[in-house]
């Protein structure tokens, strides 16, 4: 009782659709989904011929399936784009150090060059340094602020025009749900954004992958056979994020067009204009995007460097009384030697 | 292999081989007299080699959601999930797509 592809091709169906509950062969499925991520690329102008294109690379399976499916539009379209790859090493023993090995297989598979980037040479910390220094709670926070920078630094060196990143449309749902759970406003304006940045200073970021099912994703890897990498962080999960992924997960076997209708609702919010938005400008001190002075990553370099890597978390005043309080005891110490010097 | 033997295939992938000792391939030999279910089979491998953390791979009585069932390379969706009565030869393939990014 074989059950046969939608689009009568004469073909047996290998697997059902979730966005569209279509019960399609591998060929139809291919084509299908490669077809709509070029519909939102066309539909949404991501890219204009000539420009350069970094595709932030992990290893892991979006990133994989970006890279792969990019490179087979811009050949079958002609998008006359030179992409490349940028991949963010962390200086996570047993799990980045693996992963960059994917990304280098993805470099020969694809023929594209690959840029690594390293928390180390940036901040002069690796995570396995940091976590030493501040244990498993809030190091999700140095990693989260210090990836989105390095993405950032490392576009700008390779002089791209924009960064394409792996999210699909199971983790903006996440995302959506999520700022709602916390009442983030601000970033509840933009999550569901295809594209963001672009300003006179900042370098684009865009989702290709915007409304591609994780089912999907994960099941054209594997009928691709491409290679991913998969191993989770060995430092502690994103708790908030895992409860909001197993509700919509729970939700979505109910009614698989969840995923599309969170986004769906995401993008038709408007806010009040009474509602606070941040203003985006760049940090005085590093020169990169962002919304606080100085920006979140330079806030947290600075408490590691000056041993109080609690600096960053939490509110600001709380901060800059730490600040405040070690600057007193520093200038303490140093009048106490003075007064000895004296003698 | 006898004829009161049914012979299938388990695979994992993307992280679900965790959960079973980390052996991404295994061979079963199951009771060949009764008939089997991809129900009475995930009942089977909760009892013998489900090893860590039961309720990340098995949510009542169906895999957890997020985790895809492969058999013999189809999505079971299309072959009555757990209604499905295994063959044998059949190769059931658990991806995870609940690990890394």
């Amino acid at each position: 009782m074989p059950i046969n592809c939608k689009s009568s091709c004469g073909k047996k169906a290998v697997l059902k659709r979730p966005k569209t509950g279509d019960a399609l062969c591998k060929e139809c499925f291919f084509a299908a989904f490669e077809a709509e991520i070029h519909h939102t690329i066309i539909s949404s102008n991501l890219f204009r011929r000539g420009e350069k294109v970094a595709v932030a690379a992990s290893g892991g399976k979006d990133s994989t399936v970006l890279a792969h499916v990019l490179k087979l539009l811009n050949e079958t379209h002609d998008y006359g784009l030179e992409l490349v790859l940028l991949s963010i090493d962390e200086g996570i023993t047993g799990y980045r150090d693996d992963s960059l090995e994917t990304v280098k297989q993805n470099r020969d598979d694809y023929q594209m060059a690959l840029k690594i980037l390293s928390y180390e040479e940036l901040y002069g910390w690796t995570m396995d340094r940091i976590v030493a220094q501040i244990g498993r709670s809030n190091n999700c926070t140095f990693c989260g602020v210090f990836r989105r920078q390095a993405l950032d630094r490392g576009a700008k060196q390779l002089g791209v025009d924009s960064i394409a990143t792996g999210h699909n449309a199971d983790d903006i749902a996440e995302t959506v749900l999520m700022n709602i759970l916390r009442g983030d406003t601000a970033r509840l304006r933009r999550c569901t954004d295809i594209k963001t940045g672009g300003g006179d200073d900042t370098i684009p970021r865009v989702k290709p992958l915007k409304y591609s099912y994780e089912k999907e994703i994960v099941m054209y890897a594997h009928y691709k056979k491409l290679v991913y990498f998969s191993t989770e962080c060995v430092f502690a999960p994103n708790a908030y994020r895992g409860h909001a992924r197993a509700f919509l997960k729970d939700l979505e076997k109910v009614r698989p067009s969840v995923i599309m209708d969170i986004i769906h609702s995401g993008e038709q919010l408007r806010f009040k204009d009474s509602v606070k938005k941040p203003v985006r400008g760049v940090c005085a001190r590093c020169g990169f995007v962002s919304s606080q002075q100085p920006c979140k990553a330079c806030v947290l370099l600075e408490g590691l460097n000056r041993g109080l890597p609690k600096l960053g978390i939490g509110k600001k005043s709380k901060g800059d009384r730490m600040i405040a309080n070690q600057d007193r005891e520093i200038a303490l110490r140093e009048r106490a030697n003075l007064v000895k010097n004296d003698f | 292999m006898s004829a009161k033997e049914l012979q299938i295939n388990l695979e994992f992938s993307a992280g679900a081989e965790l959960l079973f000792g980390n052996i991404k391939r295994r061979k079963l030999s199951l009771d060949g007299t009764v008939k089997w279910t991809v129900a009475s089979l995930l009942k089977w491998m909760h009892a013998n080699i489900l090893t860590e953390r039961p309720e990340l791979f098995l949510q009542g009585d169906t895999v957890r959601p997020g985790i895809l069932v492969l058999i013999n390379d189809t999505d079971w969706e299309l072959l009555g999930e757990l209604e499905y009565e295994l063959q044998p030869n059949d190769n059931v393939l658990f991806i995870s797509t609940l690990h890394g990014g």
